[in-house]
C-alpha cells in the first residue's frame, strides 16, 4: 500500500534532507573563517570513517551516545520530554564508584556487576523524580530533568572534594581508583571497551520492548492520549515512572562504563556532554531505538574528527560543537514539515 | 447595517471534483432574500464543499454563484466578506481570554496601527444596542456559557455587515434551550429582512421549527428543495437517506429479574478549578436496563461520566459493581466488564496516530491471542480481529493500518462502539453517542446500545439530546446542579415536567 510506503518514506527523506541542510549550513560556516568545505568534510570523513583506527575512535565516541539517547528517547514514547541524560551520567558514575570503593576485597566480577547495579539504580532514581513530579504533580519535566543536571554535577563536585576525596588528586579532586583490576577490558583484537557493546544491547532491547511487547504498547496508549490510557484502565502513573526509571538507568550504566572502563575513578570527567549530546541522537532518531544507533555512530565521528580537524585547518576546537548545533536546529525544524510534507502527497495521489 | 434586502444568492450548476472523487455533480442552489433556508443531507453528501465553495475556499470546477443575478467571482473568504456574506462555523473561532469587544473589534478586517479602544467600545455599543440580542461588551469570553458565544460569533458576522449567513451545525455545541433562543433571534431577522440564513444542520427538529425553505443533497447532487411547512420529517428524512426511514421502536425484550448492576452512591466530584459539579448523586442501575440521564450540559454530567471513566477522581462517595466496591484499574475493569463510550471518542478513547487495529486492541491487547505468552504482543493476531470488527460493525474504509484519526467522525465511533461492545459488557457508560452523526449512522448505534441492554448489559447513558434518552431508556433521571432531581419510566414520561425540572424550575 502506498501510504505505508510514504509513512516510512517521510521521516526518511526529512531526516537526510535536514542533514544535508546541517552540511550546508556548516560549509558556510567553515568557509567564513576561511577553511575550503570540500576538504573539512573530506577530512572529517577520513577522521571519523577512513581507516579502523579511526573506526574505532568514532565506536568509541558513539558508545555512550547510544546510551544516553535512550534518557529521552524512551520517555519519548510517553509524550515526555527528558533531557536529564547528563546527571543521569553524573549519578550513576559517582555511585558506581563509591559501590566499588566500598567493597575493596571482593573478587572484579562481583564488583563489576555491583558497581553497574549501582550505577543503574542512581541513575534511574535520578530521572525518576521528574517522572514522580510530572505525575504528582504537573511539574513540567523538560525544566526539572535540565536542573537536576546542575544538581547532580553540583553534588559530585561536592562529594569528590569532601567525603570521597583521594587526597593525591591534589589539581583534579577525584575519588580513589577502584583498582586495575577492577576495570572492565577491552573487546579482543580492538582498542574499544565493552560500553559499546552495553549500547547496541540496550539499544536492540529496548526497541524491542517498545515495539513488541504488552508492556510498549501500553506505554504508546498513554502517550498517545492519557485520557485513552484511563479509560483502558492502564496505569499511567506506573508507566511512567518504570520508563523514567529504565531511561535513567541506561544514563547511569554510562556513568559505570565510563568510571569501569576509561577513568578508573569518579571526578567531573564524568560531566562529558554525553547527556547532551544524547539529546540531540534521540531527536535525530525520532525516538526510535534502533535509529540510535546509526545515529549515534554518526555523531559519534563528527565529534572523533574534532582533533584532526584542529590539525589540519587550523579550525577551532568548537567547531565540531558547531555542527553538533546546526545539525540539532535543523533538525528541531524539521519536526515541524511532518504532516505537510504528507499532504502535499496525497494531494498530488489523488 | 446596511439598509434595503440582503441580496439574493444563487448558485447554478456547482460541479466540484477531488481527483477521481465528484464531490458536487451539477448542483442548483437559492438562498433568496431574506430566507431561513435549511440545507440538509447525511455525512459526505457535499453541504460542507458547496458552501465552502460560496465562500471561496474552494473554486467550482464548473457552474456560477450569482449574487442579485449578476455572476460573481469569490476568490477566497476575504472576497466573500466584501460581498456581505459570512460564515459561522461549527468550532468556536473566538479568543477566549480576550473581552467581547476585543474580539468583534479584531475581526475587523482592516484595523488601525493604533486601536482606539474608546471609538471602537462607543461604536459596538450603538450597533449592540440595534440588535435583538445582547452579550455585554465588557465580558471576558472565555466566561460565557456556548450559547452566549455562539452569539458573540453571530454578532462578529453582524458587524461586519454581511447580509447573508452561513451556519454550519451552530447549535451542535449548545443546549437545546440556547440553541432555541439563537435561532429564534435569527429567524426574527429574517422575518424582518435584514439577513438571510443558510444553515447546515441534522436537527430536523430545527428545521421544521425555523426554516422557510429545504434543500437536501445526497451523495454530491441534488435530490430536492421544498418548503418546510409543505414537508413532513419523514419525507425529509426519505429525501436524506434515499428510503423510508422512521425511527423504529426498537425492539425490547423484557427482563423480570431486578438485579442492581451498578450503585452510585452520594458521589460527589469537583471540576478543574476545584468546584462541586456533583453534589451527592445516588444511583441504582439494574441488569438489563438503561437509564437516560437527562440534563443541561454543565450541571456535572461530564464529570460523573469521567468519574466512572476513570478519567477524574471522585471526592466523596462509593461506587459498587456487582456488589463489589469499584476502582478504575485494568485489572477491575476487565473482571467487571465495565466500558466506555464517551462523548468525542477521538480526543477521548483512541489515540490519534495509532492505527486502526491497535485502536481497536486496547481493551484486550494483554490477552490471548494477541499476547503470547501474556508480554509478546502478535500484530498479525491483531490484525486479525481488527478485520473481524471492522466487517462486523462496518467500519470504513476497511483498512486496519491506517491511522484511526484519518477516519471519518461516525466511523471512529463506530470502531469505539466496536471495541466496546465486542465482548461481553456488563456495565455500559455512554455519553452523547450520536454526537454529529448522520441518521443512519446514528440508527445502527442506537440498535447496538439497544441489543446490548437486551442480552442484559446495564447501560448508562448521558445524552443532551433528550429524544434520544426518551427513546433509548427505560428509566429517565434528570440531573441538575450537581443532584439527581426527578426520575420517571422512560415511556409515558411527562415533557413539560422533565423539561421544567431541567431547568430547576420545580417546585
Amino acid at each position: 500500500m502506498p501510504q505505508t510506503l510514504n509513512k516510512a518514506l517521510e521521516p526518511f527523506l526529512i531526516i537526510v534532507g535536514s542533514l544535508t541542510i546541517s552540511m550546508l549550513l556548516f560549509g558556510v560556516f567553515v568557509a567564513s573563517v576561511g577553511a575550503d568545505p570540500f576538504d573539512v568534510y573530506q577530512t572529517m570523513y577520513r577522521a571519523a570513517f577512513g581507516t579502523s583506527f579511526s573506526w574505532q575512535n568514532t565506536l568509541i565516541r558513539a558508545a555512550p551516545l547510544m546510551l544516553t539517547a535512550l534518557c529521552t528517547a524512551l520517555p519519548g514514547y510517553l509524550g515526555l520530554i527528558v533531557i536529564g541524560g547528563e546527571g543521569a551520567v553524573v549519578m550513576g558514575g559517582l555511585f558506581a564508584a563509591i559501590a566499588a570503593l566500598a567493597m575493596p576485597s571482593a573478587p572484579p566480577l562481583v564488583v563489576l556487576l555491583t558497581m553497574a547495579l549501582a550505577g543503574m539504580i542512581a541513575g534511574g532514581i535520578w530521572l525518576m523524580i521528574p517522572g514522580l513530579l510530572r505525575h504528582y504533580r504537573a511539574v513540567n519535566e523538560t525544566i526539572s530533568s535540565l536542573l537536576l543536571n546542575y544538581i547532580a554535577i553540583a553534588l559530585l563536585n561536592h562529594l569528590v572534594t569532601n567525603t570521597f576525596r583521594d587526597p593525591e588528586s591534589l589539581n583534579h579532586p577525584s575519588t580513589h581508583h577502584i583498582g586495575e583490576a577492577n576495570m572492565i577490558g577491552l573487546i579482543p583484537g580492538t582498542d574499544l571497551h565493552w560500553g559499546l557493546v552495553f549500547g547496541i544491547v540496550a539499544c536492540v532491547i529496548a526497541w524491542f520492548f517498545m515495539r513488541h511487547t504488552v508492556f510498549g504498547f501500553a506505554s504508546q496508549i498513554a502517550g498517545g492520549n492519557v485520557r485513552a490510557a484511563q479509560i483502558a484502565g492502564l496505569p499511567v502513573g506506573r508507566l511512567v515512572l518504570i520508563i523514567c526509571f529504565v531511561a535513567g538507568a541506561a544514563g547511569g550504566l554510562t556513568g559505570m562504563v565510563e568510571v569501569a572502563a576509561i577513568h578508573g575513578r569518579a571526578n567531573d570527567t564524568l560531566n562529558a556532554n554525553y547527556g547532551y549530546a544524547g539529546i540531540l541522537v534521540a531527536f535525530v532518531a525520532r525516538n526510535n531505538p534502533l535509529a540510535i544507533i546509526p545515529v549515534a555512530v554518526l555523531l559519534g565521528g563528527i565529534r572523533a574528527s574534532s582533533g584532526l580537524l584542529q590539525r589540519a585547518h587550523e579550525l577551532p576546537d568548537a567547531t565540531v560543537l558547531v555542527m553538533q548545533g546546526i545539525i540539532f536546529l535543523v533538525i528541531l525544524f524539521s519536526e515541524t514539515l511532518y504532516g505537510r510534507f504528507s499532504r502535499l502527497q496525497k494531494q498530488g495521489a489523488s | 447595517m446596511n439598509d434595503g434586502a440582503p441580496p439574493d444568492l444563487q448558485a447554478l450548476g456547482i460541479t466540484k471534483r477531488f481527483g477521481p472523487l465528484t464531490a458536487l455533480k451539477d448542483v442548483d442552489f437559492r438562498l433568496q432574500s431574506g430566507q431561513f433556508h435549511a440545507l440538509l443531507g447525511e455525512n459526505g453528501a457535499g453541504k460542507s464543499t458547496l458552501v465552502k465553495c460560496i465562500m471561496g475556499y474552494y473554486h467550482p470546477d464548473e457552474g456560477n454563484i450569482l449574487l442579485d443575478q449578476q455572476p460573481v467571482t469569490i476568490r477566497n473568504p476575504r472576497d466573500a466578506q466584501t460581498f456581505g456574506i459570512g460564515m459561522v462555523y461549527q468550532q468556536f473561532t473566538l479568543i477566549p481570554n480576550m473581552t467581547v469587544l476585543e474580539n468583534l473589534a479584531i475581526s475587523k478586517a482592516k484595523l488601525n496601527l493604533i486601536i482606539n479602544w474608546q471609538e471602537e467600545e462607543s461604536q459596538l455599543t450603538q450597533f449592540m444596542e440595534k440588535m435583538p440580542f445582547k452579550v455585554p461588551l465588557s465580558a471576558r469570553v472565555g466566561s460565557l456559557a456556548a450559547g452566549e458565544k455562539q452569539k458573540v460569533e453571530i454578532l462578529k458576522q453582524l458587524a461586519l455587515q454581511n447580509r447573508i449567513l452561513i451556519l454550519d451545525e451552530p447549535t451542535s455545541v449548545l443546549t437545546p434551550q440556547e440553541a432555541k433562543e439563537v435561532l429564534g433571534h435569527l429567524r426574527a431577522m429574517t422575518l424582518a429582512r435584514q439577513l438571510s440564513i443558510l444553515i447546515i444542520t441534522h436537527k430536523l427538529r430545527e428545521v421544521a421549527a425555523f426554516a422557510d425553505e429545504v434543500t437536501v443533497l445526497r451523495k454530491g447532487q441534488f435530490v430536492g428543495s421544498g418548503l418546510a411547512s409543505e414537508l413532513k420529517i419523514s419525507q425529509i428524512a426519505e429525501m436524506m437517506v434515499g428510503s423510508e426511514v422512521t425511527a423504529k421502536p426498537k425492539q425490547r425484550t423484557v427482563l423480570s429479574k431486578k438485579v442492581p448492576k451498578l450503585v452510585l452512591q452520594d458521589i460527589r466530584v469537583k471540576d478543574d478549578i476545584g468546584v462541586e459539579v456533583v453534589r451527592g448523586l445516588h444511583l441504582t442501575i439494574h441488569e438489563g436496563e438503561i437509564v437516560g440521564v437527562a440534563g443541561v450540559s454543565g450541571n456535572g454530567q461530564r464529570e460523573l461520566v469521567e468519574v466512572l471513566a476513570g478519567q477524574r477522581q471522585a471526592v466523596a462517595g462509593t461506587i459498587r459493581v456487582q456488589d463489589q466496591p469499584f476502582q478504575p484499574t485494568r485489572e477491575k475493569i476487565m473482571r467487571h466488564k465495565m466500558f466506555c463510550l464517551p462523548e468525542e471518542p477521538l480526543q477521548n478513547t483512541c489515540v490519534g496516530r495509532m492505527t486502526v487495529s491497535e485502536n481497536l486492541a486496547f481493551r484486550n491487547f494483554d490477552v490471548v491471542p494477541h499476547a503470547i505468552g501474556g508480554w509478546l504482543i502478535s500484530r498479525s493476531a491483531l490484525r486479525r480481529s481488527a478485520f473481524g470488527l471492522i466487517e462486523r460493525y462496518n467500519i470504513k474504509p476497511p483498512h486496519p493500518d491506517i491511522p484511526i484519526q484519518s477516519l471519518s467522525g461516525g466511523n471512529v465511533q463506530r470502531a469505539v462502539l466496536a471495541r466496546e461492545l465486542s465482548a461481553e459488557v456488563e456495565i455500559l457508560i455512554i455519553a452523547n453517542p450520536c454526537f454529529g452523526l448522520d441518521f443512519l449512522a446514528m440508527e445502527e448505534i442506537r440498535l447496538q446500545i439497544v441489543a446490548a441492554r437486551n442480552r442484559g448489559t446495564a447501560v448508562l447513558l448521558v445524552s443532551e439530546d433528550l429524544d434520544e434518552i426518551l427513546e433509548l431508556s427505560d428509566r429517565t433521571v434528570v440531573m441538575f446542579n450537581g443532584r439527581l432531581v426527578y426520575e420517571t419510566t422512560s415511556p409515558g414520561a411527562d415533557l413539560a415536567i422533565i423539561g421544567r425540572h431541567m431547568t430547576g424550575h420545580a417546585t
